[in-house]
């Protein structure tokens, strides 16, 4: 089944504009279950291009727009708002605060870290004994979240109570060929998705899904691809690169991904086994299209298409993400060329998408 | 019955994969049934009595995928690492062999990490025979399904497979052989059992279904030192009482045995601690569906040699045709 470029064909483009825009969605704090910063700032670009949206009772924002023509697919594109980060559990007093990560954190990344606090962003750090004070047995062990506390100062302690959010204090930046700023994962994904719709191909019906609560158990991408009722589904999000080379100077055989080596399409993750035809679909307009891919190394990890595909009757699914290192830490790196790549393969990839993507 | 065990379990189709094993089973009841489709995930719903009759809408449910493996990694001299599509134990799989779906076979070798403990799987590799990465006949993304040759051993036959083949041969001789039935049977060949029964999910959902019945394999406490367990091989299928995915409904459960009484067919009561079967997922779709499973006792399961009675495969046909026949009060 092969295909053929459109001659008309461009990218959508991935400018200025769009990197302040993704810049705006970094710096927002928004974890899983308080998504309303960065709901907002989707809600403003969605009305200003004037797309139907409707936000669902669970808080995702699900945009309709209509290709040119009737019984179109219907393809639901899925990026989550939400980002990994923590909650205030225990006020202890004079600004201190514990805390419990929501999403996948490593306790190790956190002593040290500068936080935002509460939807105003008040900075707080995670505090710890410095190395003065350390035995050198205390040096050995990681110290567990337990021990850590959230620790605003006595001046804003009043500002912040349990249950509120905190996130990484990084503000986004350029460095050369890379963007690096917090909550990437998937920001980037948000980006995009808003890209697309305002370059909406006109040979589909294009559903997406603003979703949340992702990091936590793909939770909101549930309840959307029940209120939308695709005919399939791709989810946009950003995967870790673990392309370092090895301290031993081994092979590095588990990178999952790598940077500069395009968008990387999901065969297998521990949520999903991606539609074979989609994978299929996605390589071939790669291949037309002379726009890099990898494949993602089949393993764990998990992205909404784990709860969309499983949805009503079944939805064929499948993922793109753009590689990133260092996802769920404070400070995460993607190149912009990835993300120009990502952006380039799934609107070619959707406006070669017909009744026959599908066929068996 | 048993030419068609062979015929099935020699088919590739890891989780995700199923097409072969599909189109096989699509040719086989061909003109057996009433309708036929694929839905969107791929299950196969096959659909056979009056459909406004006085019965149930019954779905009977068995997997067409199997265990396999995924290649993650070429490296420069021409191996492929791997990780595992479904429950792989690394205990079985050093020495074994693999086929592609591209038709490219292979060894699983391990790194020499010593002979005392169990290899974990990223310390293994896929050797397909040849020295440089540039002549790789397969890809990262790759699935491959394990490969061992089919054996009759006169009472008992040993496969790769055979979780869930066996119980895909019983629903294909089911849907054949059940003419006379009042009811709206739907015998349903799902996909992605082995990754958490997310096929059967989406194919009940489409179903919807009035009674769900999986057909698939349980383990067996009949071998040296096994774990307690009260069932065996070749003491007749075992109606499902409970596992660590689903209690069944009890009125299914009592329907079951009434029935293998009545027909005389032998039966054990199975609960299995670990693992799960599709009638999981069936169960809890919708508002909720009354499901039960009927298992076909078998040792070495997810090894390259799984081994069933061939009576108990019969029995289980039996059970399930002559349950089906007669109308059905839960």
């Amino acid at each position: 089944m092969a295909i053929r470029k459109k001659p008309s064909w461009q990218a959508p483009r991935i400018g200025v504009g769009q990197i302040n825009l993704l810049e705006n969605l970094s710096n927002a704090s928004a974890i899983s279950g308080q998504e309303d910063a960065v709901r907002k700032i989707v809600l403003s670009e969605i009305k200003s291009h004037g797309s139907d949206y409707e936000i669902d009772p669970l808080g995702n924002v699900l945009v309709t727009v209509k290709g040119r023509g009737r019984s179109l697919p219907k393809v639901m594109l899925a990026a989550h708002m939400d980002e990994v980060g923590f909650m205030l559990v225990n006020d202890e007093g004079e600004g201190l605060f514990s805390f419990r990560a929501v999403g996948g954190l490593d306790a190790r990344q956190l002593a040290g870290k500068a936080v935002w606090v509460g939807k105003d962003q008040h900075p707080a750090v995670i505090g710890a004994k410095p190395i003065h004070l350390t035995t050198y047995s205390e040096r050995q062990n990681t110290m567990g979240m337990a021990s850590l506390r959230i620790d605003l100062g006595p001046s804003n302690s009043k500002k912040a109570q349990v249950g509120d959010q905190a996130t990484f204090a990084t503000k986004f930046t350029r460095l050369g060929p890379s963007l690096r700023g917090k909550a990437l994962d998937d920001r980037l994904g948000v980006a995009t998705l808003i890209e697309l719709i305002k370059n909406a191909p006109a040979n589909i019906d294009l559903l997406a899904a603003f979703t949340v609560q992702e990091e936590i158990g793909l939770r909101g991408a549930q309840v959307a691809a029940h209120r939308m009722q695709p005919d399939l589904a791709i989810a946009l999000d950003c995967t870790p690169a673990n392309d370092l080379p090895m301290w031993d100077g081994s092979a590095n055989e588990q990178y999952n991904t790598k940077l500069d080596a395009g968008p990387a399409i999901y065969v297998a993750d521990r949520a999903t086994l991606s539609d074979p035809r989609l994978v299929a679909h996605l390589q071939r307009v790669g291949d037309t299209y002379k726009i890099p891919y990898q494949i993602r190394q089949p393993g764990g990890g998990g992205t909404d298409a784990g709860s969309i595909h499983k949805q009503r009757g079944g939805i064929p699914s499948v993922s793109v993400s753009v590689p990133g290192r260092y996802l769920h830490t404070a400070a995460s790196i993607v190149r912009l060329a990835d993300w120009r790549n990502h952006v380039g393969l799934i609107h070619a990839a959707l406006s070669h998408i017909d009744k026959n993507t599908l066929k068996r | 019955m048993k030419e068609l065990i062979q015929d099935l379990v020699q088919i590739a189709g890891p989780s995700g994969y199923e097409a072969d094993v599909r189109e096989y089973v699509q040719k086989d009841l061909k003109g057996h049934v009433d309708e036929m489709k694929v839905d969107p995930l791929g299950n196969l719903i096959t659909r056979k009595g009056p459909k406004d009759g006085s019965g149930l809408n019954v779905m009977l449910a068995a997997h067409l995928d199997e265990i396999g493996v995924i290649v993650t990694h070429l490296d420069d001299n021409g191996f492929a690492r791997f990780t595992t599509v479904g429950g792989v134990f690394p205990r079985n799989t050093v020495g074994a062999r693999v086929k592609f779906l591209n038709g490219t076979g292979g060894v699983i070798g391990m790194e020499p990490t010593g002979y005392s403990s169990v290899t974990p799987i990223n310390q293994m590799y896929i050797d397909v025979g040849v020295t440089k990465k540039s002549e790789m006949p397969v890809k990262v993304g790759d699935v491959a399904a394990f490969e061992r040759t089919f054996e009759d051993l006169g009472k008992r036959l040993v496969s790769k497979a055979l979780d869930d083949r066996v119980g895909v041969a019983v629903l294909i001789e089911i849907m054949k052989q059940l003419k006379d039935t009042p009811h709206n049977v739907f015998g349903v060949f799902t996909v992605q059992e082995e990754v958490g029964v997310r096929g059967a999910a989406a194919a009940a959902y489409g179903v919807d279904p009035d009674l769900g019945i999986a057909i698939d394999v349980t383990l067996t406490g009949d071998t040296p030192k096994a774990k307690t367990m009260d069932v065996s091989l070749g003491k007749g299928p075992a109606i499902k009482v409970k596992d660590s995915g689903m209690i069944s409904d009890p009125r299914v459960v009592a329907w079951m045995e009434a029935g293998a009484k009545r027909a005389r067919i032998p039966y054990q009561k199975e609960i299995l601690t670990g693992g799960s079967t599709d009638a999981r997922a069936i169960q809890i779709t919708r508002e909720g569906v009354p499901a039960g499973c009927v298992s076909i006792p078998c040792r070495y399961v997810h090894s390259p040699s799984e081994m069933v009675d061939y009576k108990d495969v019969q029995d289980s046909v039996k059970l399930l045709v002559q349950l089906l026949k007669r109308p059905i009060k839960l």
